[in-house]
């Protein structure tokens, strides 16, 4: 027994070694994905974000076809770098809904004169609260809303142009 | 030389985070009037992980984000909303992951089990320890 024991320390440390050196190495994951996907959308009703587009409610994005809600702001620099994707997405026929976190109205407008407009209607979330319910947890990120106002699916992060067909995809089996 | 001043320089920066224009929201770092309230807003907000700086608490951090929740658990705490209910709010948006506070998840007994274990383990060194004493 007492042999035994005078190896312990040893493995011990081994262990943590081997903890922390894998821990080290693995790549780290930081995104949270939001525990409402597959659940409803909660409710909302925004503001307008924009001077020439609609406001959003939450009751719009129930209308039996799957659309995009794409969460941005025009103090977001990746959300500049994704603005060519949504603008594609919208050529290709897809109904995108917009969310502008923590913005004000011409700075919008001037973010969309500058990147284009890929967007139906823009609700203005000032304080982050629809975000926050949606379980959201930053800029931009992108969500489809199937056609009985469910999430189907978050995408973390600006939309590559390697992601549009996978989009496309989701969009298109999410009725 | 001109590599080194470049280096220090580069050493010197500060990561330039975008954040919004925006004024933060009226209770992100203003406190509750009643010092119960706001202690329970605290006490809260100590617990609950910020997203943008996923190692601190929103208490912490400056992230506008994080004011905005500060904001949010202060408003709906004055409104009489009790603070586990918030934390549960949030849980089932982000996950445990949101919230510091260890919960009666199964794959969490270990660690509520460990201080019985290592209270255990010590009292049984100590009889030894005792044993061994008298025999001397």
């Amino acid at each position: 027994m007492r042999k035994l024991l005078i190896w312990l320390p040893l493995a011990l440390f081994l262990g943590f070694f081997g903890l922390f050196a894998s821990g080290l190495l693995r790549p780290d994951d930081r995104i949270i994905n939001s525990k409402l996907v597959g659940k409803a959308l909660p409710a909302f009703v925004l503001p307008a974000a924009a001077s020439d587009r609609p406001p959003l409610a939450s009751s719009e994005l129930a209308t039996g076809k799957p659309r995009l809600l794409n969460i941005f702001a025009s103090w977001c620099v990746p959300c500049a770098a994704e603005a060519p994707q949504l603008l594609a997405l919208r050529q290709a026929g897809v109904e995108i809904d917009a969310i502008a976190i923590r913005d004000a109205r011409p700075d919008v407008d001037a973010f969309l004169k500058r990147y284009g407009n890929p967007y139906s209607r823009i609700g203005l979330d000032a304080r982050s609260e629809v975000q926050i319910a949606m379980g959201s947890s930053g800029v931009p990120e992108s969500f489809i809303i199937d056609g009985r106002g469910r999430i189907a699916y978050q995408h973390v992060g600006d939309i590559r142009q390697d992601d549009v067909p996978m989009i496309l995809d989701r969009l298109r089996n999410a009725q | 030389m001109r590599m080194l001043v470049a280096l220090l320089a580069l050493m010197l920066s500060v990561p330039v985070f975008a954040q919004s224009a925006l004024p933060p929201a009226p209770y992100a770092d203003r406190q509750i009037e009643d010092p119960a309230l706001e202690k329970k807003a605290r006490t809260l907000m100590e617990t609950i992980r910020c997203l943008t700086c996923q190692s601190q608490s929103i208490a912490d951090s400056n992230a506008s984000m994080a004011g905005d929740m500060r904001s949010q658990i202060r408003e709906r705490i004055m409104a009489g909303e009790e603070p586990e209910h918030i934390r549960a709010w949030l849980i089932e948006r982000y996950g445990d992951w949101v919230s510091y506070e260890p919960t009666a998840d199964p794959i969490l007994w270990p660690l509520w089990a460990a201080p019985l274990i290592l209270l255990g383990l010590g009292l049984l060194l100590l009889r030894g320890r005792i044993k061994r004493g008298r025999r001397a």
